[in-house]
């Protein structure tokens, strides 16, 4: 960054970003990058959810308060691993090793309890006769919108899940540093994200009175 | 407060803070669900409330609040144009609506 400013003549001066315009290290500015592609994916499964559901006549509204609640739980977990999972990597970034891979099984905990309650919310709609391209309820396309969006969304979960873990072992045994925990932050923080979007358009929007 | 310092790191309390804040923001969308309002401002609620929560997860759990300003000038602005654009397919969804017989 020296080197800009030591060279800098008219004209130049706005250029300020030297060798790292963003400040920020090459593995969290394409975590951030592949964020920006992700958000669109989901964007355009919530975007078609909705333009089928607003060209719909009757759409069903199957989602009981046990559904609801169940939902809301899940949320919980969710907003709550969120938490430890700044806590790990404020602990990596102090160096306390020991306390940033507690943390992030912590973190794992919550999303393997997201996944157990959303695949038995499931499997109790799957039992109700709920598919891709049918349901007892109507609108065809309930199943294909809600099983598309909610199963994408719980495969992020997963391998949210699966990377943690990695994280967690390599960061354990000093194989990677502090900048691998928060960029793995970042993706889990945008799966929370995610479903505080995916939460309230398929549940909260389809509750039974 | 030590936040505005460029990589200062925020405090467990700060964080602690933001949590609770996101589940009352959720806790208030489930009240608004079970009232008996119409579609469209049912959306517009719930849409509001998600972006504000959207809005801290990313300022303070994604650490955005705390990083250059280029890079948020960067990422988000192209997002939500990108997002965006992709409402012009409603129009079309509310016509197939209203030709549907019923």
């Amino acid at each position: 960054m020296a080197h800009g400013e030591t060279h800098a003549v008219a004209g130049e001066a706005s250029w300020d970003g030297g060798a790292s315009p963003y400040a920020v290290g090459d593995k969290k500015l394409g975590m951030w990058l592949f964020i920006c592609a992700d958000s669109l994916t989901f964007a355009a499964c919530l975007i078609a959810y909705s333009y089928v559901r607003l060209a719909a006549a009757e759409w069903p509204r199957p989602f009981a308060s046990d559904s609801i609640l169940n939902a809301i739980i899940m949320t919980a977990f969710l907003l709550s691993s969120s938490l430890t999972m700044v806590m790990a990597v404020a602990a990596a970034a102090a160096d306390d090793r020991k306390r940033a891979v507690r943390y992030i099984l912590l973190t794992m905990l919550g999303g393997i309890a997201f996944d157990i309650l959303h695949l038995r919310e499931w499997l109790g709609l799957i039992h109700e006769g709920v598919t891709p391209s049918s349901n007892p309820w109507g609108v065809p396309l309930f199943g294909a919108t809600f099983f598309g969006l909610t199963g994408l969304h719980m495969t992020h979960v997963t391998i949210g899940v699966l990377y943690l873990g990695v994280i967690a072992i390599g960061f354990g045994r000093s194989k990677f540093s502090a900048e691998d925990v928060e960029t793995s932050g970042l993706y889990w923080h945008f799966v929370d994200l995610v479903w505080m979007f995916i939460f309230p358009m398929v549940y909260l929007l389809s509750n039974k009175f | 407060m030590s936040i505005n310092a460029s990589h200062a790191k925020p405090a467990t309390k700060l964080f602690v803070w933001v949590w609770a804040w996101l589940v009352l923001l959720t806790l208030v969308e489930v009240v608004f669900a079970y009232q008996h309002l119409a579609l469209e401002l049912m959306v517009v609620i719930l849409l509001g409330l998600s972006l504000m929560k959207s809005a801290l997860i990313m300022a303070y759990f994604m650490h955005l609040r705390f990083e250059r300003l280029s890079l948020v000038l960067t990422l988000i602005p192209g997002l939500v144009i990108l997002i965006c654009l992709m409402f012009i397919s409603f129009p079309d969804s509310v016509r197939i609506h209203q030709l549907t017989p019923r």
